[in-house]
């Protein structure tokens, strides 16, 4: 059996969100993500501090426990994560738990694990079935929901796309004296490679779609007193950040939640850039500049009234690093215009605002325009599993598309029948069933 | 009145494709078997078209040869053109197809039955079973005869409560102007099989004289023609005739559409369920208004007669508009019409009713094979054929019965469909049906089911000894080719070069060099002095092992996920609306299919994952309970 695991504490805001992956893997999997001490190395029953970190970024700081075959609920290795509360951070870690080896776990899956493996004796087999058939049914209303979604949508015009690929290489192969045209190496490729783009698109924005359900991170800069906390003020309606003119008074990250149309936005407000004397502002900056990297949203604040510093330079430049989207924000928009706006490049927008007039409604549109495309999935209903059939039928895919041309199209189409496989997997088709009726209501065979 | 004439072990009902195969299997597993039909003329006879095999029917044909049946000996016997299909395709999909003799195949499939040992050919139509204590007892014929019998297979095909449809004229017949089967329906309802009815059709005969045959395309056979049977000398073989393409055209479609009401089919006299994949040209360019034309095969019936056979023509428009829609097409001005085409509705049963073996589960002793089963074709039909036999036949003898896997077979994938899935409408063999299609390859159906045919008892020790000898050969030359090296000499590499994939510097395995996509293993082999000298099989199973070896191997990984699945045995008297956590609809179609196993029940409609995750946990729980006793 595989490696699973799932947030096992309810989805909600809390103090502390457990992980729990179970299976052989688990361990494997832990000394992947945790930096402390090596899991695999730990004792059943014993935990560690440390932190989860991705290419070296600390997601959260967490307390990690393992338990060893037998002596665990499912009877497998398990490895418990406790983290801070909050959807965002335990789904961060969860996904990558997934992106390491283990795929997401069934509803009561793991209680079916522990029944299997004689953790849970033969009296509380039935409650067992009751529970997991309930969440089961559950499951299939979720699923249900997200069939009218606009993810399903997308996917199942990708499925039925490649129906009609295999609906159509079958009849070729099943009615060879029909008058049937078989499609080229190269049609077929191609028709594999705008498929393979399409899918690659979907699970980009799972990614957009994920961090809007989750808020956008997102950082405002700037120099010293250009107006980012006026600006966050503006935005989320409360003065929570402490505005003085004096330069350097925010010394800490401050987050706030805001709403923006349909997007939330994890505002923090950081220490202006810039080189200082004073030790713990020099701390607060370079949080902040660590920040600006990893946020999925930057908007820099400019002064419209004077012109572009040093200071200004160094966010432009950091900017420019980042790997989230960029907006240049001109502020002070209500005073004379000094600021040479040609020289804010490598934004992916610019706007003029006058956040102590609270006139922000231009960076309001941007950032619907921004996040809020065609391709989004609007429904946010879309769960892991949903992104690992997709991410699995890219893959195969792409292997279909490379061996189209150096083996015979029989051996293709095995493995976009696993692709397929793996897009019909939420609607609980079969692909034979899906390639025969297709091949019956689209072409004319037969005595 | 009736009156008792005699016992049997096994009585067959009707002897197509299915009877025959099915009595043949029966009486050379040694028991007394009775083959019944309405007509002896009409022994194996091919009321539609005179060909066998074709995509995924030929798979099936090789595998009925590799369990020791007999059509494909029949078919190699009687062809009178051969091709292999989709030959570039693959070799998951390379498929044999034959022209045959119909009348010369149907005397000599008479003749085995007739010379087969323990078989007894009688000409009479059963008109009721007897059932005592939901056992088979006997069967009775319309003209009183009694027979006590152990065990009995349906094999009715189009004849069970046939009626012909042409135009605004219907009348009960069996196919080719024989006499339907009338009685036996309401003996099977009274024994509580649920009967359906289904429809199917057949296109005219032509004058071979009043063809211009100038004016059509010319298909040739294979030069070089392979066998159907295992057993059959390659080389002994050879084409004797030329088949035809035509092609509709708007005017065809014209006569049609005008006359579409005359139809039975569309003024609603038809009511049964005719099969998706082979429509009546009426049905084509009703469906497909947006084709311009549509393709003909004209075939010769046979090499004593002179009457064409209209492949993809099959209609039950009147009389007199078959005629005028012919005359439309090129080539086929002047037609001659010897039989008309026909629509057949006729009486068969719900395959769900059955278990793996053919068994009816209310009934015991009871089978069905071929189209009785809801399925056409002669091909799927004496596949089921072969197994009922085996089956019944196994059964007398106190042995237990056996059943194919979908991972095994076509034939264990069309079961599988037949019992698990059920039919909507007359179910037809595809390639795209089988999930293992890399695997079931007509090339390797001897390895596959060869053992299983001699475990049986219908293959011979001296082709058993024959089949482990060639297989050893195969593996002994995978393995060689995956130690032996070619070294990089001028003629090699200028090989390398022209086939256009590039050239090598050190030496390397054969294998390596089989592998890139460019290279045939002929290619290769010549470079290759260690060599043995090899037949054409061995080689083509070897080459095709190391060729595949990735995604065969992807394959076998799902046949072990489908094994694990399997290995999950379901009692089978467990009343699933008694089973707590179970959906409604997954009750019902449980109780009503009775899966042997996990894996069957995962693939029933209706059945969902967690509904499975129920059963799976049930079934841990048993045998805990089990355990503890």
């Amino acid at each position: 059996m595989g490696t699973i695991a799932a947030i096992s504490t309810p989805r909600a805001q809390g103090g502390i969100s457990v992980i729990r992956i179970s299976g052989e893997g688990a361990l494997a999997v832990a000394d992947k993500i945790f930096t402390g001490r090596k899991p695999s190395a730990m004792d059943g029953y014993t935990c560690a501090y440390g932190y989860i970190a991705v290419d070296g970024d600390k997601i959260d700081d967490v307390i990690l426990t393992v338990f060893r075959a037998p002596h665990s609920y499912t009877g497998e290795d398990v490895v418990e994560i406790s983290c801070h509360g909050g959807i965002y951070v335990s789904e961060r870690i969860l996904s990558l738990v997934f992106s390491n080896g283990a795929v997401p776990a069934r509803a009561g899956e793991f209680t079916e694990r522990a029944f299997l493996n004689g953790k849970i004796g033969l009296t509380e087999a039935e409650a067992v079935m009751d529970v997991i058939s309930a969440q089961g049914r559950a499951h299939l209303r979720r699923a249900g929901n997200v069939k009218n979604g606009s993810m399903h949508r997308l996917i199942s015009g990708y499925s039925e796309r490649l129906v009609k690929l295999l609906g159509n290489i079958s009849a070729w192969i099943d009615y060879p004296e029909e008058d049937i045209e078989g499609l080229s190496d190269d049609e077929i490729r191609s028709e594999l490679e705008d498929i393979r783009r399409g899918l690659k698109k979907l699970s980009d924005s799972y990614e957009n779609s994920r961090i809007i359900k989750n808020g956008i991170d997102t950082v405002i800069a700037g120099k010293p007193n250009v107006g980012k906390s006026t600006l966050m003020n503006a935005m989320s309606g409360c003065e929570r950040s402490i505005v003085t003119s004096q330069a350097g008074t925010t010394r800490d990250i401050i987050e706030e939640s805001v709403r923006v149309g349909d997007i939330v936005l994890r505002l923090s407000d950081t220490a202006g850039i810039r080189s200082s004397e004073d030790i713990v502002e020099q701390a607060g900056i370079d949080r902040a500049v660590k920040k600006m990297g990893n946020a999925d949203l930057i908007i820099a604040v400019f002064d419209n009234s004077s012109e572009l510093d040093d200071e200004d330079r160094r966010i432009i430049e950091l900017c420019a690093d980042a790997q989230g989207k960029k907006i240049a924000c001109v502020n002070k928009s209500d005073e004379e215009n000094v600021l040479d706006t040609g020289q804010l490049t490598g934004f992916d927008g610019i706007v003029n605002i006058s956040a102590a007039n609270h006139d922000i409604s231009s960076l309001e549109s941007l950032l619907c325009d921004m996040f809020i495309g065609e391709d989004t999935a609007d429904e946010v209903l879309v769960n892991e599993r949903q992104k690992q059939c997709l991410d699995k039928a890219l893959s195969l895919v792409g292997e279909a598309e490379t061996a189209v041309g150096s083996v015979t199209l029989d051996a293709v189409n095995i493995v976009l029948d696993e692709a397929l496989d793996a897009l019909l997997e939420l609607d609980g088709e079969r692909v034979s069933d899906k390639v025969v009726s297709e091949v019956f209501s689209h072409f004319c065979v037969g005595k | 009145m009736s009156y008792y004439v005699d016992e049997f072990d096994v009585a067959v009902v009707g002897a197509g494709h299915a009877g025959v195969e099915a009595a043949l299997a029966s009486a050379r597993l040694g028991v007394r078997t009775a083959l019944f039909t309405i007509s002896l003329d009409s022994i194996a006879n091919m009321p539609c078209n005179p060909s066998i095999g074709g995509t995924a029917k030929g798979h099936l044909v090789r595998e009925i040869d590799a369990l020791g049946g007999q059509m494909g000996k029949s078919a190699d016997k009687c062809f009178i053109q051969s091709r292999m299909l989709n030959r570039g395709k693959g070799p998951a999909v390379h498929s044999l197809r034959v022209q045959a003799d119909r009348v010369a195949y149907h005397n000599y499939m008479k003749k085995v039955c007739e010379e087969q040992e323990n078989l007894f050919v009688k000409q009479a139509e059963v008109s009721g079973i007897t059932v005592e204590s939901g056992e088979i007892k006997g069967i009775t014929t319309a003209l009183g005869a009694y027979y006590n019998v152990k065990k009995v297979i349906i094999a009715t095909g189009t004849y069970l409560g046939g009626v012909i449809h042409i135009g605004d004229v219907s009348y009960e017949s069996g196919p080719d102007a024989t006499l339907p089967a009338k009685h036996l329906t309401k003996s099977l309802e009274e024994a509580g099989l649920t009967i359906r009815r289904f429809k199917t059709g057949t296109p005219s005969r032509v004058h071979k004289r009043s063809i211009d045959f100038d004016r059509l395309e010319r298909q040739d056979g294979d030069d070089d023609i392979q066998p159907f049977s295992f057993e059959t000398d390659r080389y002994s073989m050879k084409n004797r005739v030329s088949c035809y393409i035509a092609y509709t055209n708007e005017e065809t479609h014209k006569v049609i559409r005008d006359n579409i009401g005359r139809s039975p089919l569309y003024s609603g006299r038809i009511h049964a369920v005719g099969p998706r994949y082979c429509p009546s040209i009426e049905d084509k360019i009703m469906r497909f208004s947006e084709r311009p034309r549509h393709q003909l095969f004209i075939e010769p019936m046979g090499l004593g007669t002179d009457e064409y056979y209209l492949q993809g023509m099959s209609s039950s428009l009147p009389e007199d508009v078959q005629i005028a829609f012919l005359h439309t097409i090129k080539g086929l001005e002047h037609v001659e019409i010897m039989r008309n085409a026909y629509a057949i509705e006729y009486d068969c049963c719900d395959p769900t009713e059955m278990y793996h073996t053919l068994e009816f589960k209310n009934v015991k002793g009871l089978y069905g094979a071929g189209q009785f089963n809801g399925t056409s074709g002669y091909e799927e039909a004496a596949a089921q054929g072969l197994i009922a036999g085996i089956n019944a036949a196994l059964s007398v003898l106190g042995r237990e019965q056996i059943t194919l896997s979908r991972s095994s077979s076509y034939i264990g994938t069309l079961i599988d469909d037949l019992v698990i899935k059920g039919v909507t409408d007359p179910y037809r063999m595809m390639t795209s049906r089988s999930e293992y299609r890399l695997i079931l390859r007509q090339d390797n159906a001897d390895e596959r089911l060869t053992p299983i045919g001699y475990r049986v008892g219908l293959i011979s020790e001296e082709r058993y000894r024959a089949f482990l000898d060639k297989w050893e050969c195969i593996r002994n030359e995978v393995t060689r080719l995956k130690k032996t090296s070619v070294k990089p000499t001028a003629e090699l590499n200028e090989m390398l070069t022209r086939k256009g994939t590039t050239p090598i510097e050190n030496s390397v395995r054969i294998c390596e060099l089989i592998k890139r996509p460019q290279l045939t293993y002929d290619d290769v082999i010549v470079f290759d002095e260690t060599a043995p000298e090899l037949c054409y099989e061995v080689k083509e199973q070897a080459a095709l092992q190391i060729e595949y070896e990735g995604y065969i191997r992807r394959q076998l990984e799902d046949i072990e996920k489908l094994r694990k699945l399997e290995e999950k045995k379901l009692p089978p008297d467990t009343d699933y609306k008694a089973l707590r956590g179970l959906s409604l609809e997954a009750a019902e179609k449980l109780n009503k299919i009775r899966p042997r196993n996990i894996g069957e029940a995962s693939r029933i409609s209706g059945v969902s994952p967690a509904d499975v995750t129920v059963l799976v946990i049930w079934l841990a729980s048993l045998k805990e309970n089990g355990g503890e006793q």
